[in-house]
């Protein structure tokens, strides 16, 4: 017995691309809904001077959230990177400012260290979070021992570099497109790039092709180190002397923006655009923002924490029609 | 054969690491104060035990499960029962129950922001511990803070040389395990973390059980802040904020794998001792802040390093 | 000797355990140029292990490959595939969160450099047209955005393409199990044609007629050993079966006695509307089929029933307890870290318990009884799951779902690359519990498994299409269901 078809004709699922847009634009929605919050509390905000002053801190986040992404897209999560980019900031008031050489060869050793340590969680199928913890705790105790006491003065060609002031569009969002388009083609666009990302979503099958999943776990996270450095060099340039608990935060923030950019802890799915997105849309969430909406200062630390939960709510809201997890 | 099996359990590594930093701190103290150390060490490694065994039971619930709100919980559970309390003795046992109440509604509040939000649990924790920590500094601005004296005087009390908190401990770590293995809500967890699509097809109480981790996890914090609160004289927003890290690290080097699914609860004290002896060694030595910092660091990796990972399975 | 130097590959006196596990004895396997070998056996028969040694993944404990007449020393799985050896196994390599162009440059280093992208991209829909012409798929969409039909032909089709090094051996296990029968049939098609340009293929499949059809020589296993080796003219289906040592009694469908409970007398136990229209009615002590070409909603359905939280709500009337047995095993139903007893335990963990806690003594008698009853081949219900065979882990998932207390069995394809021996068992076992009042919904790709079901759905585009009673029921009418009229 043949049914006649009762049902009208069901309309054509969602061409998948339309799923994929979605996914992307979040990031820059997220983004847009901070700006406009921003520029209905304090329009004058919405300026070059504005947000010259408000995505201070824009460009060393930005750095920290894609060493972050980096070490994601493998499938770990770095829980020292905070205290890294602290370490290499100390470092840019010392060393690099008093024996140039001798401050740019620690700060290769320091990515090198980072290499390392990605070869280590590698070969002994190490648990990345427990490992990247104890790190921490190792380049805080470094950062303390360089600088003792927050001072010294970062190099002139560093504070130089980081004081530019562009025409028409702020340096720190000149320093955010050029990261974002960098890092977007080297892992999204590049062919070893879609190796490094392929080794998180099946890394069983990239090795049975023949790539060493040692070299990629030791690239990813020597680019971690990379943007690590980078980091803290930025940081020191801007706020010109060095601090060894300066970037303690950075490690949440970083985990945090890679996430609001659409990355996920698992499968080598990461955004590089999406990531430097939530690392702006963070930048200017956790401080301009509050301080436009008069936020008294006990509970201006509760405010980062509502900013994130509304934010991902959001987003979690639009997704809901999504493939399951 | 004997060596080789006590080896292969993943927390006799723990114990033996303890094992050798008591016997170094004893030998450079010159083995006058062996025993002393291990009784001053006590203390220290419960607190560190009470919240591991939490965080525990909510890292085996599977990758990306870990309550970063703890250092904020033990703050405000410690504000809250130093003020229930009231520096009156006859209200103690009300102040550790308002504590634990209080840890517990923060377990229930991370658990909602993950379910009904889907938020990461990472993120999730993060941002409530930005919340509670405001909460805590406007709720203890001029508040009482300081203990009634029976309840201090408890938290020294010892049996044979042995504080009564350890005793304590122990029992709490021993019914832990039990749960664990035995109970429903126990199987549930290590099934969860192990494959959570098959727990849900299983008929297995997925979203309940990953609530009661999470509250219960809170409710260990709360607790761990009233009894913090006793031996330290003292309420404060920052006393618990070393410990998430040591939450975290005895667990996983105790032998709890962090990828979910296979917890150790013997490995827990292992690693709190062997924490807890090595800043006494350190002390001892004399060492800055700095070397200290590194030094428990790089132990820290290097145990890991040697136990090794999870072997992959085919 | 001389006719070993000219095959293409020889395996000499191989063996390999795991641990306690025998699982290949002394094998002598060889493949000529040119030449397709149909492998058949058990699960846990040993041509997984096998086809893992030639593939270089594993190596053997004792005994030598040898490779155009060139001995192997220090093969790996790179050595295999510079010589030519490229396989695709039952689980799928493919990185899901990489596009399907992606994928292919992973497969091939040489392609780098500017335009390696749309290169790539090329090269992977070029092998697609030419073995599955019709396909329709973006070498730019995500693997993780195809269902899985479509990952299996795009894992094929790149084993097939070439850059720097060429295809001379492709080992296909299993690859029709997640295909349609349309689509499978191009690829059998295909396999002739690339055997008749020089490229050697092994097949493992458990449809026999596929088997029949494509091979030029047939090798069984059994237990580890190679049972046959002749040319295919000396098989048929019957001979077949005797060789690989499953189910020679004669029993098959035609043999299952009619259902003693007719429609409308029995207790309803599931009504369910798709939401695309038609309606599923089973009732106590029946067994019910879905039909239809894959991932046209079926498994959906069954998740759906399973894990609908009011029920009411979700369009369903679901009147008992139910439990699934999971095909994609990995994802769905394993916990790598527990043992055959806790596998088998954990969806009856209320009944297993004793007072407030679980007694481990219940539930290795609970294991134990379903060992027996099942025929789960371990020295030991208290080793880990993992040591089991694919198919006996399979058998695991099955009691898992017949020890507990629900009276409706969800089953989403688990005889996918089933031995057949293992099939019979558990299809005489679902006909018994049946009898007995269970409910079964039983979603499967495979025609000869719906003669055991009292009544099938098909399915199409998400809705139930047809519903044949087992009277009614031949292959044509289902294939005219299952097809899009419009097309």
């Amino acid at each position: 017995m043949i049914a006649p078809p009762t049902a009208p004709l069901r309309a054509p699922a969602m061409p998948r691309f339309d799923l994929r847009l979605v996914r992307t634009m979040l990031p820059g929605l997220s983004l847009a809904l901070v700006l406009l919050a921003i520029a209905w509390l304090n329009p004058r905000a919405i300026s070059y001077f504005g947000f010259d002053l408000m995505l201070n801190l824009a460009v060393p986040i930005a750095l920290a959230t894609v060493a972050q992404m980096f070490v994601m897209a493998g499938g770990d999560l770095d829980l020292s990177i905070g205290p890294f980019v602290g370490f290499a900031g100390c470092i840019a008031v010392t060393w690099l400012r008093d024996a140039p050489l001798l401050g740019i060869a620690m700060l290769l050793g320091c990515i090198s260290a980072y290499a390392a340590l990605g070869g280590l969680i590698y070969l002994r199928n190490l648990p990345s979070v427990a490992i990247t913890l104890g790190m921490s705790f190792v380049w805080q105790g470094l950062a303390i021992l360089v600088l003792p006491k927050p001072g010294g003065s970062a190099p002139d060609w560093l504070q130089s570099f980081m004081g530019i002031k562009p025409p028409f569009v702020p340096f720190s969002i000149l320093a955010a497109i050029v990261l974002a388009a960098a890092a977007h083609f080297g892992l999204m666009r590049t062919s070893y790039g879609a190796i490094l990302r392929g080794a998180g979503g099946n890394p069983v099958a990239v090795a049975r092709a023949g790539w060493s999943l040692l070299k990629v776990k030791i690239s990813l996270f020597a680019l971690a180190g990379l943007f690590g450095v980078l980091s803290g060099l930025a940081l020191t340039g801007i706020t010109t002397s060095g601090d060894a608990n300066i970037g303690n935060g950075y490690t949440l923030l970083a985990i945090a923006g890679v996430i609001l950019g659409g990355g996920e802890f698992v499968g080598g799915r990461v955004s590089p655009i999406g990531a430097v997105l939530g690392a702006i849309t963070l930048a200017l969430a956790s401080s301009p923002l509050l301080t436009f909406m008069h936020i008294p200062p006990d509970w201006q630390i509760a405010s980062n924490g509502i900013i994130l939960i509304i934010v991902l709510a959001t987003r979690a809201a639009v997704t809901r029609k999504g493939p399951l997890q | 054969m004997t060596a080789n099996k006590f080896f292969a359990k993943p927390w006799a590594w723990s114990f033996l690491g303890a094992l050798l930093v008591w016997v170094a701190a004893a030998v450079v103290s010159r083995g006058t104060g062996a025993g002393a150390i291990i009784t001053a060490a006590l203390p220290l490694a419960v607190f560190t035990v009470i919240v591991g065994t939490g965080q525990m039971f909510v890292i085996t619930l599977g990758p990306g499960n870990i309550d970063l709100s703890l250092p904020a919980n033990i703050g405000l559970a410690s504000a809250v029962a130093m003020t229930v309390m009231n520096s009156n003795d006859s209200m103690v046992a009300a102040g550790i129950a308002a504590a634990i109440g209080c840890g517990f509604s923060v377990g229930i509040a991370n658990y909602l922001l993950i379910w009904v939000l889907r938020i990461p649990p990472i993120i999730a924790t993060l941002s409530a511990s930005f919340i509670i920590q405001s909460i805590d500094l406007d709720f203890g601005r001029g508040l009482q803070t300081k203990p009634p004296p029976g309840f201090a005087n408890f938290t020294d009390m010892q049996i044979l040389g042995i504080p009564l908190l350890a005793v304590f401990a122990i029992f709490l770590t021993a019914f832990a395990a039990v749960v664990l293995r035995r109970t429903l809500y126990g199987r549930t967890v290590t099934a969860i973390g192990q494959n959570g699509r098959a727990a849900r097809f299983a008929g297995l109480p997925v979203g309940w059980t990953r609530f009661g981790t999470y509250a219960l996890c809170g409710a260990l914090g709360g607790l761990d802040g009233a009894l913090l609160a006793g031996y330290f004289r003292g309420a404060n927003v920052d006393i618990g904020s070393e410990y998430l890290l040591t939450s975290i690290a005895v667990v996983v080097i105790g032998g709890t794998s962090v990828a979910g699914g296979r917890a150790n609860v013997p490995g827990i004290w292992g690693a709190a001792l062997f924490l807890v002896l090595l800043t006494t060694m350190l002390n001892i030595f004399g060492t800055s802040a700095a070397i200290r910092l590194l030094f428990t660091g790089l132990i820290i990796v290097a145990v890991i390093a040697v136990a090794g990972g999870r072997k992959a399975t085919p | 000797m001389t006719a070993a130097d000219s095959n293409f590959v020889s395996l000499n006196a191989i063996t390999k355990s795991f641990g306690p596990v025998r699982a290949l004895r002394s094998v002598d396997f060889q493949i000529g140029t040119g030449e397709c070998v149909g492998l058949i056996g058990h699960n846990g028969a040993g041509k997984s292990t096998l086809m893992n040694l030639l593939a270089g993944t594993i190596a053997p404990d004792n005994g030598n490959i040898a490779i155009g007449g060139l001995e192997q020393r220090d093969y790996s799985t790179r050595r295999a595939k510079n010589l030519g050896i490229r396989c695709v196994f039952q689980e799928l390599s493919l990185c899901p969160n990489l596009t399907v162009a992606e994928n292919a440059r992973v497969f091939h280093p040489a392609i780098k450099g500017i335009n390696w992208r749309r290169r790539v991209g090329d090269l992977i829909r070029g092998k697609l047209d030419e073995i599955f012409p019709g396909h329709r798929i973006d070498p730019a969409e995500l693997v993780q955005d195809l269902a899985i039909g479509k990952r299996q032909m795009v894992e094929v089709a790149r084993a097939f393409t070439v850059t720097s090094d060429t295809v001379r051996l492709v080992i296909l296990d299993e690859p029709t199990s997640s295909l349609d029968s349309h689509i499978a049939a191009q690829l059998l098609a295909y396999i002739r044609r690339a055997v008749a340009q020089g490229i050697s293929v092994i097949f493992i499949s458990h449809m026999l007629a596929e088997i029949l059809s494509t091979s030029d020589r047939i090798v069984a296993m059994r237990d580890g050993t190679i049972v046959a080796d002749a040319p295919v003219a000396m098989f048929d289906r019957e001979k077949l079966l005797a060789a690989i040592g499953g189910g020679g009694e004669g029993k098959n469908a035609q043999d299952v006695p009619p259902d003693g409970v007719t429609g409308g007398k029995a207790p309803l136990r599931v009504r369910a509307k798709t939401r695309s229209g038609g309606e599923l009615t089973a009732r106590e002590g029946q067994i019910v089929g879905l039909a239809g070409l894959a991932g046209q909603g079926q498994t959906d359905l069954l998740i759906a029933l399973l894990t609908a939280a009011s029920p009411g709500r979700s369009g369903f009337e679901i009147t008992a307890p139910m439990a699934l047995v999971a095909g994609d095993r990995q994802t769905d139903g394993i916990f790598a870290d527990m043992s055959i007893a806790e596998n088998i335990g954990v969806r009856s963990l209320k009944q297993l318990r004793d007072g407030l806690l679980i007694s481990r003594k219940r539930e290795e008698e609970l294991a134990d009884c379903w060992r027996a009853k099942i025929g789960i081949r371990t020295p030991d219900i208290r080793n880990n799951i993992l040591t089991l065979s694919g198919g006996n882990q399979q058998k695991v998932l099955f009691a898992r779902a017949l020890a507990s207390d629900a009276q409706i069995i969800l089953m989403d394809d688990p005889m996918r690359g089933v031995d057949i021996g293992t099939k019979l068992e558990v299809y005489a076992l679902i006909r018994q519990e049946a009898q007995m009042g269970r409910t079964f919904l039983w979603y499967t790709t495979e025609h000869d498994e719906l003669k055991n079901c009292d009544h099938v759905c098909v399915f199409r585009n998400g809705a139930i299409v047809a519903d044949f009673t087992r009277a009614e029921l031949t292959e044509e009418k289902v294939i005219q269901s299952s097809f899009d009229e419009m097309s």
